[in-house]
């Protein structure tokens, strides 16, 4: 027996992630980078109308481009194209419209394909594109979802502009707004945003004519491949999925995607590989957007500034279909908009509408960042109306450390959480009072550079989530997670996760977890994802979910494998397994210094020569972990903007951020993923928002419309935690990925309107650009 | 995106290079850098039947000293542009400018001539061209001819240049002491466009402004002259803040400013009064 | 078809093109240098900088023909005997890449950047990769990446000389 093993856990270690290796070097796995023999290019034509009856497709002169090998009209898949799922249909009485992956009488939205060309190389199928023939005849857009909802409105689809009403209501909300002392009553948008991950989506399809490869750069390879399979009819056994090297997701790959069905059925017409690559228009123009909603908030609340209750009433943008969990995402805000106060009555009620628009869907927080930014709004509102320092006036209303667990207004047990010990180090770091007394300064010196401080504490419910829940809330899955755990014969150890990562770092956080679980060295971790046929069963990655629930499969694989592990070390050492302690890898009887080692048990066991009767040569095992709560993240974020009022420009000055997501697996890991969260957040709090024109034409197609903060458009941020560890799980994890997006939004605003209260401004609305902060100094003023 | 076909020939001298756009005929476009068009290809929002690429005739590349003016070459890249120590001692303003164009990247295959020539009214050197009087040097198969600011940027990309000419180089005028310069550029992203941009140059004597240049980007279809400022900050006391805020209240005059995404017309004119106002208070202390 | 020679990586190759091919599809499509990809149309992200005679070009932008008798420096050219350039490794060492898509145009963008100005503050290194974006960092650990091999690179250089 020999000693090996370091005395640091690996959990909590800053590891250098074991993926950086082929991605600083160049030698990734895009799907885009697959190139298969004889394979064949396809390219899509979309449609320039946004709603539009198709009278005609002629596709014959396309087929008679050079290097062309086919081409299709929607009419061609008609019969076998199925519709595109939604597994969330969140009232019974939703309406659900077929959503063809190819039109083929109606377009809803520009950029939805209508035809397409399959081509020996990609530049043969752009041309192709051109000689494609379709004629339209235009029907009214459908762009505003008030107008929308008012009788005598053009249709989007035959049933109606609404897809859907609802509710939730705890406590006597009339009762809350009868007589309170003060209430405020605001109306917030949410803009459509583009999630814009880094790498543009792809497909490639391959067949041996029996079974079907699809390789896609998704998030959801497992959910893909049940929804592929109920969509298209080939059978789930026959068709593996494939998620390489994905370039970034942040929802936006949670999709079951028009182009994977269609690059599908094409590659089983053509008995052909087939490669699909879209161009960041066609990104921008039908990747699902996120956001956009009209919200209508109100608190009602005592003069101590104590909150009576919430209001709230969304619309929220459908677009023009429901895609995989479209209606279902503002709905997970609608436990959020209570945060991390105390109330006695809440309602909220949400009406889905369609558009001519390319639909919504899962957006980095997913209806929680929307919820917090009205709350986390409206508190400041609140604050400025009764005169309180915005810090203390949630300091009334939030829970305190010892009242966990605590069961909200919304119906969810909150866990754990310490929103005094966030706040207390974010309002340090930050330098608060020292910036109020200078934004005294310069208020009483009437600098045209005006200073504002945005606070935003917020929570979110991730680590989804308890299938039960889901189940309660229609969703059409659960919300467990599996792993597979391998000792190998030398030792070495194979972990096989559901969770499907497109930066996140898995291979090196999960590889941690296990060095610690099993006590072997990170390096002799190895984890596979990402494909159906050596990851037969998961979930996938989204929703902060990976590590709260995934890690959680792990540890629970783990766990067996040493139980295995101890009952043939038992054997080995000729002690009563009762007798036998596990520590750091090590097999002992207790009290003595005979021992096994887990790799010397790994090779027993894989001789198979001395093991205990009934006990199968095999160290590895199995866990599907289906969580019992959702954990709650939490924190404090504290935003210092410089308003140019002349011009309207802001300057993000400093940034403070202070979050608690429990234990911390890999501070590196953790702190980038806040440090990314909160740049898209500041990004639609300043730059981003996806704009139609009245025709609806989509005016941001590139990214020099679409504009993408870059790093001289940021500052740096500082970021510190706290660690109050979740019980709902063995490890204390919560998840982080979404924490940073969801607070950073409203810090930004809170921060802008706080810099100029003294202009009459009550609000801007999102994106601030310089324009509207300018106007809304002018109006202010002028009020 | 892809491109659509197009043919392609890449001339060795100025003369093959006027020969072979004059034979393409008129959907030939000259290909300079790229920076600008290779989007617009890309996008399929421009269809040349030839591209004329002039990246390899050397009588378009370099700085020279001509004497009254800086000679600068058509294909003179932005980034050699800002590494020019002559462009940097005589044509500071256009330093400062070339410095803002969009990215290193991008500043080290987009050049000079090519900037000029698209002719994007939210581009920031035409604004420096029509500021400074710069000349341009139009080359075709006729021979040569001398085209002033002024009159060069004719529309929104549009230009004075013939078919079959193409731009050679530009003469800057040198401006002697005195002066101070400054571009003012304001734009939501570091990448971004100028929403407004305002090119200033400044003459002083005795803490008194003598003379100013003052060119506006992004405030009509093509740069502008700010004349009424011009004529308005004449005389004033360098230091004198209110003064120069009220000459530059001017900027807005005849003005035709776009409607996008980043501003109404107002907020433009708005905008050129108080970038004007800085620009004018940084020039006259540069 | 126009032929064009092209070093990449050290290779020479000579290729005949269309026209309209552009140069990051010669290099992922034509000579399976997939280790530089495309993240735009109009040269707003940067993932596709490569180095072209020593400079940094965003190599969707450029045409192939245009790359005629230029050298080309990819990521995958970046590494000497195995051995990691100091910008691989302290993107590596600084966690200043998520899920690596922009990080071949980040980290050819950055050593053009430190061509330019050896030891730059971080103003300087957030203004040089203005032209490359990132939806992952934040842009934080960049910065702290490039700062990192700004010095050792500059170390090695004294210890050069």
């Amino acid at each position: 027996m020999t000693e090996t093993l370091e005395t640091v856990p690996e959990v909590g270690r800053a590891r250098r992630r074991k993926e950086d290796t082929r991605l600083v070097t160049g030698r990734t796995r895009w799907t885009d980078n697959i190139q298969l023999p004889g394979m064949l290019y396809v390219a899509f034509l979309r449609s320039p109308m946004a709603h539009a009856r198709i009278t005609r497709v002629d596709v014959s002169a396309a087929r008679r481009r050079p290097g062309v090998v086919a081409a299709f009209s929607g009419r061609d898949f008609a019969d076998e194209q199925g519709s595109l799922p939604c597994a969330w249909p969140v009232t019974e009485d939703m309406v659900q419209p077929d959503h063809p992956p190819m039109a083929v009488d109606t377009v809803r939205y520009v950029g939805e394909a209508v035809a397409c060309v399959v081509a020996t190389d990609r530049y043969r199928a752009a041309d192709a594109l051109e000689a494609i023939e379709v004629e339209y005849e235009p029907l009214p857009p459908v762009l505003d979802m008030n107008e929308a909802l008012k009788p005598g409105s053009p249709k989007v689809h035959e049933a109606g502009n609404k897809a859907f009403t609802w509710k939730f209501s705890n406590g006597d909300v009339e009762a809350a707004f009868r007589d309170a002392p003060v209430v405020i009553d605001r109306r917030y948008r949410q803009q459509r945003l583009i999630p814009s991950a880094m790498e543009p989506r792809a497909v490639v399809v391959d067949t041996d004519g029996e079974t079907f490869t699809l390789y896609s750069a998704t998030q959801i390879p497992h959910i893909l491949r049940v929804m592929l399979a109920l969509t298209t009819g080939i059978p789930e056994h026959r068709l593996r999925v494939i998620a390489p090297d994905v370039g970034g997701g942040f929802g936006s790959k949670l999709q079951v995607t028009a182009e994977e069905v269609l690059c599908l059925l094409i590659c089983r017409r053509l008995g052909k590989p087939v490669k699909w690559t879209e161009s960041r228009t066609e990104g921008n123009l039908t990747v699902h957007h996120g956001r956009d909603q009209l919200q209508h908030i109100e608190i009602a609340a005592e003069r101590d500034g104590r909150i009576r209750g919430i209001r709230v009433n969304l619309l929220a943008d459908m677009g023009a279909y429901l895609m995989l969990v479209t209606p279902g995402v503002p709905l997970l805000g609608a436990f959020m908009y209570n945060g991390i106060y105390k109330m006695d009555a809440y309602d909220f009620t949400c009406t889905g509408v369609f558009t001519t628009k390319m639909p919504t869907d899962a957006y980095r927080g997913a209806g929680r960042p929307e919820a917090t930014y009205a709350l986390e709004r409206a508190m400041d509102e609140l604050a400025h109306e009764l005169g309180l320092d915005p810090i203390e006036l949630r300091r009334r209303n939030w829970i305190k450390h010892e009242e966990f667990p605590y069961t909200t207004i919304a119906g969810l047990t909150y866990d754990s959480g310490n929103y005094e010990a966030a706040t207390e180090k974010a309002l340090a770091l930050f330098g608060y009072d020292k910036l109020r007394a200078e934004q005294a300064d310069r208020r009483e010196r009437k600098d045209p550079v005006q200073l504002g401080i945005g606070v935003s504490t917020y929570t979110e419910m991730c680590g989804l989530a308890p299938s039960r829940v889901l189940g309660s809330l229609s969703y059409g899955a659960g919300g467990w997670e599996h792993a597979d755990v391998r000792v190998l014969p030398t030792g070495k150890v194979e972990v096989v996760t559901g969770s499907s990562p497109h930066g996140q770092g898995h291979e090196t956080a999960w590889s941690q977890i296990v060095a610690d679980q099993l006590g072997v060295p990170f390096e002799d971790v190895t984890v596979i994802h990402g494909d159906t046929a050596s990851s037969h069963k998961g979930m996938d990655t989204y929703g902060s979910r990976s590590l709260a629930v995934g890690g959680i499969a792990i540890v629970r694989a783990c766990e067996k494998v040493r139980e295995k592990a101890r009952q043939i070390a038992a054997h080995l050492l000729e002690a009563s397994p009762d007798d036998i302690e596990f520590d750091r890898g090590v097999f002992r009887v207790r009290g003595t210094q005979s021992g096994k080692t887990i790799q010397e048990i790994a090779l027993a066991t894989f001789a198979a020569h001395n093991l205990p009767d009934g006990v199968e040569p095999r160290l590895d095992a199995s866990a599907t972990f289906d969580p019992e709560n959702f954990s709650f993240p939490h924190g404090t974020h504290l935003c210092a903007v410089e308003v140019d009022t002349e011009t309207g420009a802001v300057k993000i000055r400093s940034y403070v951020a202070v979050d608690d997501v429990g234990t911390v697996v890999n501070p590196l890991i953790v702190e980038g993923q806040v440090h990314g969260g909160i740049a898209q957040g500041i990004g639609q709090a300043l730059f981003e928002e996806a704009v139609y024109d009245p025709e609806g034409n989509l005016l941001t197609t590139t990214m020099a419309d679409y504009l993408l903060p870059s790093a001289a458009d940021l500052p740096d941020f500082v970021t510190d935690r706290t660690e109050t560890p979740a019980t709902s799980n063995p490890l204390g994890v919560k998840g982080v990925g979404e924490a940073g997006t969801i607070a950073s939004t409203p810090a930004v605003v809170n921060a802008i309107v706080d810099a100029l209260r003294p202009y009459g401004v009550h609000d801007v609305p999102m994106p601030c650009t310089p324009e509207r902060v300018w106007r809304a100094v002018q109006e202010g003023a002028a009020s | 995106m892809i491109p659509a076909p197009f043919d392609y020939v890449r001339p060795g001298s100025l003369d093959e290079a006027v020969t072979a756009l004059a034979d393409a005929g008129e959907d030939a476009k000259v290909l300079a850098g790229g920076q600008s068009l290779l989007p617009l290809l890309r996008l399929r929002l421009a269809y040349p039947s030839t591209l004329v690429d002039i990246g390899r005739v050397p009588e378009l590349k370099g700085v020279r000293d001509e004497g009254d003016h800086v000679f600068i070459g058509a294909m003179t890249t932005h980034d050699e542009v800002l590494h020019s120590d002559l462009v940097r001692a005589e044509c500071p303003l256009v330093a400062l400018a070339t410095a803002t164009v969009a990215d290193p990247a991008v500043r080290h295959r987009g050049t000079f001539g090519g900037a000029l020539a698209h002719a994007d009214p939210a581009g920031d050197l035409p604004a420096v061209a029509v500021a400074l009087d710069m000349r341009m040097v139009a080359r075709s198969r006729d021979g040569e001819r001398e085209i002033p600011a002024a009159g060069f940027f004719v529309d929104y990309l549009e230009t004075a240049l013939g078919p079959g000419e193409i731009l050679a180089g530009v003469r800057v005028p040198k401006l002697g002491p005195g002066w101070g310069f400054h571009y003012e550029k304001f734009h939501r992203t570091a990448q971004a466009w100028a929403i407004v941009g305002v090119a200033a140059a400044v003459r002083r004597s005795n803490g008194t402004i003598e003379e100013a240049r003052i060119g506006l980007t992004n405030m009509a279809t093509r740069p502008l002259r700010a004349a009424a400022v011009e004529q308005a900050v004449r005389g004033l006391a360098v230091t004198d803040t209110a003064a120069l805020r009220g000459a530059a209240a001017h900027a807005a005059e005849n003005t035709d400013p776009p409607s996008d995404l980043h501003g109404g017309p107002d907020y433009r004119r708005h905008l050129a009064q108080v970038l004007t106002h800085r620009a004018l208070m940084a020039a006259a202390a540069a | 078809m126009p032929q064009i020679t092209v070093t990449v990586d050290g290779i020479t190759h000579e290729v005949e093109v269309e026209p309209r091919l552009l140069l990051v599809h010669l290099l992922r499509d034509r000579l399976g240098k997939t280790g530089t990809p495309i993240g735009c149309d109009t040269s707003n992200c940067g993932a596709c900088t490569v180095l072209m005679d020593g400079k940094s070009v965003k190599s969707c932008s450029v045409l192939a023909v245009q790359a005629d008798q230029s050298d080309i420096l990819t990521i995958e050219g970046l590494s000497t005997d195995g051995t990691w350039h100091p910008l691989q490794k302290a993107f590596h060492e600084e966690h200043a890449l998520q899920c690596g898509y922009c990080t071949p145009g980040m980290i050819m963008a950055s050593l053009d950047l430190l061509r330019e100005n050896p030891a730059p503050d971080d103003d300087a290194i957030r203004k040089g990769l203005e032209g490359n974006l990132c939806r992952c960092t934040g842009y934080c650990n960049i910065v702290r990446a490039v700062r990192r091999a700004a010095a050792e690179m500059s170390g090695r250089e004294v210890s050069a000389t």
